[in-house]
């Protein structure tokens, strides 16, 4: 995975962040969540510049963000996949639709292919388990999975 | 003052209002357990996050058992501190800290000096109920210079991480991950050496479990002294003889030189030395270069950087290495009394003893962790052989004596071996807050004035408050000085002469509460001030009893410098006990 690169434009995107939320620690929470909107993950540089911002300790910040699990540390792709682990869908099947997932995209859950272009995470219920096993792929949502289908979705994606 | 009345135990009590069950507790003599708890009130400190439940009591009435440290006392409160609901609770909650904790007591580092493991004795615990063979979590060890970190055994108290930041404001550790992925760590879960630690320990004086330990070289004493070839060297710093008697026993606040010399001697070093000749060596160059800036000052030297810091304390030392890299300049270069030992005990010493560099080998006793990575720093090496072989705890002196069977209470004072054994009273309070700066007010105000000091004790920059400051007459021109204690403190300091808001000539500071006789080598005491008050008291004794009070005057240090040195500041002095500073900037 490419290093990411902080440059004197993402910076200045942070600072502003920061300072529109006073540059207060006890808002630390709230600016991760800006800063992630706007880079889409939270690379290690990131959380350097908003530690400076903020004048508390790097280790600190680093806490908060691998104690939620909405924050992550590795790129989304392009489209990122979430497949719900929620009750209703676990019981029918969604642990198969993981497995074909990563088969199909040569990932591990948390990662990111090659080329950037998918992402695949799991979640809790989204709520349309009268649809399960369901993924979202983006905004859409993709129900009444099975396995064989994984490989002809992934394709309305080229 | 507001109180309010209640029962514990069925005890009557009152207490001001405010109180916790605890606290409360304390006072009527009921001890209840606690674990995540800490209490540091000589640094105005209370830990209470309430995690752990060791401290659950009953309150009749109530639905669910309440943390004894979190929850107030309210006006004819009836709390149970040992009911059998309570009992049970606890014992459940120390099974379950015990399900996922290692069980190896047996050769942990701080077995008998856990508070897992007297919990677990207190409560009477046989067995855990964990399912069978049940992995536990597991995270890979951390080994840096000075401590070691083995989260396998963190209980998550954070009373580490509250001393990291709220006390020493290193800011190098913080809790991160969840469940049972959860350990405390610096960012990223880098290692220590790689995070802004300065090594001062004092996570590893609070640690109430073997999750945070320092750095054993005990077996390497042990082997070096075992070795034939080698000629092995001791020196101990000041504060170690105010505390090492209560490994042995004796009442916080003992003194055990004489005790401490004969165990060294009985355990076969060739030399029993002090570093206390040391310390009179740095006021020697320390107190030369103050006069230095402070002359060049007053005659209108703009080039000069005053306040002149000092720089003894090697966590200091590696603090504003890390946090001030644009202030580089302004701590005195003199190196620290350890290495000022190490230094001319491999050269002059080891000329005068016949002995070779590489066959000699010099230990030191400290009351600190970050000694043990000072003494490995590459600038105090030559030709990759350091200055000083091995930095050894006052705790890891105590069990090198234990190892010896050596039966330390029996044992006749002894005195240290000359000519590195010589020391003046100004040399032993180093070892506590506002000593250094004291010795080399002693030495730079007889300098300065060409007059003799009436009385050495200047009670203005004693005491234990964490940032002080005083003004001394030196024959007409003031003096002021600036003292400062923990880390926390010591930045205080630093961002207001960033800001230029003082007009100090010089700074003290030492990275532990108290000083030395606080650091994190030293006996345990869990936050106890009443040990460290006693032990500043002892070493004010020590000084006191000193015929010789002044670093100037100590015979063997002139002689040194008629002999070798020459004059402070010397070329020579420069090569040999002066250092420069590097800049790393850690996040």
């Amino acid at each position: 995975m490419m290093k990411f690169e902080i440059n004197d434009c993402h910076k200045k995107t942070i600072k502003e962040i920061c300072e529109s939320f006073g540059n207060k620690r006890s808002e630390l929470i709230n600016i991760l969540h800006r800063t992630q909107e706007h880079f889409g993950y939270l690379p290690e540089s990131v959380q350097l510049e908003i530690a400076l911002n903020l004048n508390m300790p790097l280790a600190k910040i680093y806490g908060v963000v691998s104690f939620y699990s909405f924050f992550t540390m590795t790129p989304k792709g392009k489209y990122p996949i979430s497949v719900c682990l929620g009750t209703a869908c676990y019981v029918r099947g969604a642990e198969k639709i993981v497995e074909a997932l990563e088969k199909e995209l040569k990932i591990k859950v948390g990662q990111v292919t090659e080329d950037g272009k998918f992402s695949l995470d799991c979640l809790r219920c989204i709520g349309a388990c009268g649809l399960a096993p369901v993924m979202m792929i983006g905004e859409k949502v993709h129900g009444r999975l099975e396995p064989e289908m994984i490989a002809d979705i992934l394709k309305e994606y080229e | 003052m507001e109180t309010v009345k209640l029962t514990i135990d069925n005890k009557h009590i009152e207490v001001p209002k405010g109180t916790t069950i605890l606290q409360a507790a304390k006072q009527a003599g009921i001890n209840i357990p606690t674990l995540c708890y800490m209490n540091l009130p000589h640094l105005d400190q209370e830990h209470k996050p309430g995690s752990c439940r060791v401290c659950v009591v009953e309150i009749p009435g109530r639905r669910t058992l309440v943390p004894a440290c979190a929850t107030k006392c309210t006006e004819g409160m009836e709390v149970l501190s040992h009911s059998l609901r309570a009992i049970n609770a606890r014992r459940t909650v120390v099974e379950l800290l015990l399900s996922d904790h290692p069980k190896d007591c047996l050769v942990c580092p701080s077995s008998g000096n856990c508070e897992l493991q007297k919990l677990s004795i207190t409560m009477g615990i046989r067995e855990i109920n964990s399912v069978e063979n049940a992995a536990i979590s597991t995270y890979r060890k951390d080994a840096s210079p000075s401590l070691l970190r083995n989260m396998d055994k963190c209980v998550m108290c954070r009373s580490c991480e509250t001393v990291c930041n709220e006390i020493q404001t290193v800011g190098a550790l913080s809790a991160v991950n969840r469940g049972f992925m959860a350990v405390v760590a610096p960012a990223f879960e880098q290692d220590l050496t790689d995070s802004p630690c300065t090594f001062c320990g004092q996570c590893v004086a609070v640690c109430p479990t073997g999750a945070l330990t320092a750095v054993d070289n005990t077996f390497h004493v042990i082997r070096a002294l075992a070795d034939p070839t080698k000629y092995v060297v001791v020196q101990t710093a000041p504060a170690v003889r105010a505390a090492l008697g209560e490994e042995f026993g004796y009442q916080p606040g003992t003194l055990v030189t004489g005790k401490m010399v004969a165990a060294l001697r009985a355990l076969g070093f060739n030399k029993v030395f002090d570093t206390d000749f040391a310390a009179d060596l740095t006021i020697m160059e320390e107190g030369t270069e103050l006069l230095d800036r402070i002359t060049r000052h007053l005659n209108g030297d703009k080039s000069v950087h005053l306040p002149i810091l000092t720089s003894c304390c090697p966590a200091w030392v590696n603090f504003f290495e890390t946090n001030y890299p644009d202030m580089l300049d302004v701590p005195s270069t003199a190196r620290s009394p350890q290495q000022m030992f190490g230094s001319i005990a491999k050269t002059h010493m080891a000329n005068k003893l016949g002995v070779k560099r590489e066959n000699m080998v010099v230990v030191s006793v400290m009351p600190c962790l970050a000694k043990k990575y000072e003494c490995q720093r590459e600038e105090f090496k030559v030709d990759g052989n350091p200055d000083v072989d091995y930095a050894i705890t006052t705790r890891e002196l105590a069990h090198l004596i234990k190892i010896g069977n050596i039966d330390f209470k029996s044992l006749k004072d002894e005195d240290y071996d000359r000519p590195m054994g010589e020391s003046t009273g100004a040399s032993v309070i180093f070892g506590v807050t506002g000593g250094v700066i004291e010795a080399a007010i002693r030495t730079a105000y007889e300098v300065f004035t060409g007059k003799k000091l009436e009385k050495v004790e200047f009670h203005e920059l004693r005491g234990m408050e964490g940032i002080r400051t005083a003004t001394i007459n030196f024959d007409g021109t003031d003096i002021h000085i600036g003292i400062a204690h923990t880390l926390g403190n010591a930045r205080k300091l630093l961002d207001g002469i960033r800001k230029g808001m003082y007009n100090f000539h010089a700074i003290e500071i030492m990275a532990c509460p108290g000083g030395c006789i606080g650091g994190g080598g030293q006996p345990l005491h869990r936050g106890t001030d009443i040990v460290l008050k006693a032990r500043m008291e002892a070493i004010y004794k020590e000084d006191f009893n000193k015929p010789i009070r002044k670093s100037h005057e100590n015979p063997e240090i002139i002689k040194l410098y008629e002999e070798f040195l020459g004059k402070p500041l010397s070329e020579k002095s420069h090569k040999l006990l002066h250092t420069h500073y590097f800049s790393h900037p850690k996040q």
